[in-house]
């Protein structure tokens, strides 16, 4: 065990808790996806006529599916009507990243089908046909790429084979474009009139069904706007917190602001007695922060009556297990820590000793630490469930509605087979919502009402209860010798632990990660502290704090090499190459310095600025996308730092949407800005001292800076949400 | 009881705390759901309506204090036959909603803004905008959107 002990008793719960996160970011994460893509197409008949396809995913192979059966429970995927609309429905959840969007047009560019033909609906929660229906990681495109192109590309199939049979010609002999049939003579059938006739052609095995090759896409790679913006800007009802049901009561739920306390007794009598409230009462819950915390649920007639009533409600709480963490404690500790080696030893390759104790090479020292952060999400989480007759449904803003289905079933008691859960728009994602906590709550709420009921947390709730972005601490030495090329990186990283023994979710460094394995000496040495806060994934898992300590230092390194930066990354990228061979989601140097070498070009490194201007610049690799990023600042004599201009310079494969792609960098440039320079989350005796964005900043609009995106599309499908936000360095 | 003109209509709230924000009163009592909760203390600007024209943080304001007033949300932005604001338009033209949630607020508030200043500078869109807080970082588009509907409406006025 490597934790010191500043906080010495481990909380179980929390420890359980952390190793539930833990695994599902892994899977996320993961290279090997979980689910099988071993698709099949079935058709299933509907009234009106027309092309239905049903979408299989095979269920032996299935793993978190515990309803798949060796049925087929079938479930459309896509469907062709005889007036020649197309409706596809999207299968995963949209959290700004824009997968309502770019998932259809995956379809219809194998459909070969005209995008204004297509309207888009939100598939219902259904694993075992969908397979995954979450969002995490960077990974929703990769992941689902060959699953929906086959779907389109086997209707697609179908419609020229119902053409070829009316012809009475052969398949060949035909080909589709722009939701129509067009035989080699220059005969046309359109889909909508072919719709029928498809309906009863075979079926064609997925995996055998031709895919298009890249040059011959009509659709993806150009602007669309979203799926939804219509009813976004008119005001329609699509998020979580829009739901409303008949008859409809409103929950609010207070937890312990020390994270793990226990209710020992409240006002229950005296708060039920308030206005428009309807009930009040304890829940024990089960003590991890992913599922339900221990608190106090008061519903009331209207959101104003619960959020009035939770003011007058007065808890004391049973604190003997709850967090006591302190942030200054951590810094105090940090710093006497960072003065020796971490006390496990991470990676180390040569001998970094050697190379310090070598008057030959040149050595500096730097620390770099950053704290908790919260994810606020605009949306503060809510969700709306219904239990009646022995069956709950429920509507859930979340980034992982699949995988609520078991835990639901497991925390409320419901057998999962009466469980239904739709997924609506979510109000931000950024990862929190990649837990399931305020769908458990409300589940477990919603058994003890009669009636339908929205459970909404208070933007204080929001920011005192999350699963935070880690703090860290890097005690970097490095060196380089007389010609000015880096010979040896170590970096001290005191990061958390909950169980004592494992960081925490998003609090990980590898061996292999940047700048692992391009550095000839490299130790890498850990030290973990102990914390009751709950931590979870953020926009980048890790990444986005890493990449600033990591690549600020690397600028240092160049500055005592009196390098230019970008010469000194290049150095340090070597040959081209795969730092795993095969895998595709490992470093490739290559595309790591085409990056490089494009983001100084579009940014005119090394030309000269105006006065009090400067350049810096900053490569990550993150979530199997390489990215490098300019930034162009300045300080004013009061020390203010203005963010003038940033140029994005990415290689995550084929853009599907460009303008959403675009939308993804400018908006993560944008939220790495707020992290780095506006953002703390402190914690004091195990509470969280921000409570709402007058004391937690988030960008304005008056210091967004100008973002210029550049894309270079490798063949491999890497996934765009998270990476923009990563290198934003200043190197100054 | 408390009477409001809401998007052109006359609408009595019966049986009302007078103290409830009228966030609340068109979430949950009018059904107008367009109107966003996002902090409760006028800090991020997701519940920006008009009232009499001007944008307030309707998290913020009690019913008692509106009676009788006049209040546009967006779901009463577009015109009376459906047609679009220019500003939608222009939302929807350069794919500004990533996520979506403070975009009701950020088009109130842009609505405003044109109001008073049909042709605004970098510097206004600015100072009026700033109330309003995107996660996203939707910020550039936003103000070139507003730039194009503010030519555009100048336009259709005089061609």
């Amino acid at each position: 065990m490597n934790s010191v002990k500043s906080n010495p008793v481990i909380n179980t719960a929390r420890a359980a808790d952390d190793a539930a996160l833990r695994a599902l970011m892994q899977d996320i994460l993961g290279e090997t996806p979980r689910v099988s893509r071993r698709a099949f197409l079935k058709l299933a008949g509907f009234a009106g006529g027309g092309l239905v396809l049903a979408f299989y995913i095979d269920s032996h192979e299935q793993t978190n599916a515990a309803t798949a059966t060796q049925d087929f429970a079938p479930n459309a995927f896509l469907r062709i009507s005889p007036d020649g609309s197309i409706l596809i429905y999207s299968k995963g959840p949209e959290i700004g990243q824009g997968i309502k969007t770019a998932f259809p047009l995956i379809i219809a560019e194998e459909l070969d089908a005209k995008w204004s033909d297509v309207h888009v609906e939100q598939a219902p929660i259904n694993p075992a046909v969908y397979g995954r229906q979450g969002a995490g990681g960077s990974t929703s495109i990769p992941t689902n790429w060959d699953q929906l192109r086959q779907a389109g590309a086997v209707a697609r199939a179908m419609l020229i084979g119902a053409a070829a049979k009316t012809w009475n010609v052969s398949a060949d002999a035909c080909r589709a474009s722009a939701s129509e049939v067009i035989s080699s003579d220059g005969r046309k059938l359109s889909y909508g009139a072919l719709a029928t006739a498809a309906a009863a052609m075979p079926v064609p095995d997925a995996k055998a069904v031709k895919l298009k090759e890249r040059k011959d896409y009509a659709l993806l790679g150009k602007r669309y706007g979203g799926v939804d913006n219509t009813k976004v800007v008119t005001g329609q009802p699509l998020f979580g917190i829009d739901t409303v049901l008949p008859n409809m009561v409103f929950a609010v739920y207070q937890k312990c602001p020390a994270f793990g306390g226990k209710v020992k007794s409240a006002n229950l009598d005296e708060v039920r007695q308030l206005p428009g409230v309807k009930d009040v009462f304890v829940i024990e819950g089960t003590g991890l922060a992913t599922e339900v915390m221990p608190g106090v649920a008061i519903i009331a007639d209207s959101t104003w009556s619960a959020f009035k009533a939770k003011q007058q409600l007065k808890v004391e709480w049973d604190e003997s297990n709850a967090s006591k963490d302190n942030w200054d404690t951590f810094v105090k500790q940090a710093a006497e820590l960072s003065k020796g080696p971490g006390k496990e030893t991470v990676g180390n390759v040569g001998d970094v000793e050697q190379i310090f104790a070598s008057s030959a090479h040149k050595k500096i020292e730097a620390r770099y630490s950053y704290p908790f952060i919260a994810h606020a999400t605009l949306e503060p989480q809510n969700c709306t469930a219904w239990y009646r007759d022995g069956a709950l449904e429920i509507w859930a803003p979340s980034q992982q509605a699949d995988q609520a289905l078991p835990l639901v079933a497991r925390v409320a008691q419901v057998p999962q087979e009466r469980i239904t859960i739709h997924q609506t728009r979510v109000g931000g994602g950024f990862g929190r919502r990649l837990a399931n906590d305020y769908v458990c709550e409300v589940a477990t709420i919603a058994k003890r009402v009669n009636a339908p009921v929205k459970l909404m947390w208070t933007r204080e709730d929001d920011m005192t209860h999350d699963l935070y972005r880690v703090g860290g601490f890097h005690a970097f030495k490095g060196a380089v010798d007389d010609k000015g090329k880096l010979t040896a990186w170590q970096d001290h990283f005191i990061t958390f632990t909950a169980d004592g023994q494992k960081a925490v979710a998003g609090g990980g460094l590898a061996a292999d990660d940047f700048p692992g394995l391009l550095v000839p000496n490299f130790r890498l040495t850990q030290t973990l502290l102990t914390t009751g806060t709950p931590c979870g994934a953020l926009r980048a898992p890790g990444s986005n704090a890493l990449a600033f300590a990591i690549q600020s230092f690397v600028h240092e390194l160049a500055l005592a090499a009196k390098r230019d930066h970008v010469e000194f990354l290049l150095e340090m990228m070597g040959e081209p190459r795969w730092f795993t061979p095969g895998n595709i989601r490992s470093l490739n140097t290559g595309r790591a310095a085409n990056v490089i070498r494009l983001a100084a070009e579009k940014s005119d490194w090394g030309k000269p600025l105006p006065k009090g201007r400067a350049r810096g610049l900053a490569f990550h690799f993150s979530h199997a996308g390489h990215v490098a990023e300019v930034a162009e600042v300045s300080v004013d004599a009061k020390k203010k730092l203005t963010l003038h201009r940033v140029t994005v310079a990415a290689d995550v494969g084929p853009i599907v949407n460009m303008s959403g792609a675009e939308a993804q960098a400018q908006g993560a440039v944008t939220d790495g800005f707020s992290m780095m320079f506006a953002q703390q989350i402190d914690l004091q005796n195990g509470r969280v001292q921000q409570q709402n964005f007058n004391q937690y900043a988030l960008l304005r609009m008056p210091y967004a800076p100008q973002v210029e995106v550049h894309f270079i599309q490798s063949e491999d499908f890497t996934g765009k949400g998270c990476q923009g936000c990563v290198p934003l360095v200043v190197g100054l | 009881m408390p009477t409001l003109t809401v998007n052109g209509q006359t609408r009595t709230i019966d049986d009302i705390d007078p103290t409830t924000p009228l966030l609340w009163v068109l979430r949950d009592r009018l059904g107008l759901v367009g109107t966003k909760y996002g902090c409760g203390i006028a800090q991020c600007g997701a519940c920006t309506v008009h009232l009499n024209g001007a944008p307030v943080r309707s998290c913020s304001v009690p019913l008692a204090a509106v009676e009788g007033q006049q209040i546009t949300t967006i779901e009463g932005l577009a015109n009376q036959d459906g047609k679009l604001h220019p500003l939608q338009q222009a939302w929807i033209e350069h794919d500004v909603p990533q996520c979506g949630y403070c975009q009701a607020g950020q088009l109130m508030t842009a609505a405003a803004l044109l109001k008073q200043k049909p042709k605004p500078s970098d510097a206004d869109i600015d100072s009026a905008m700033a109330a309003n807080l995107c996660r996203c970082g939707t910020y550039l588009r936003i103000r070139a959107a507003i730039h194009d509907a503010a030519n555009k409406s100048a336009y259709a006025v005089a061609p």
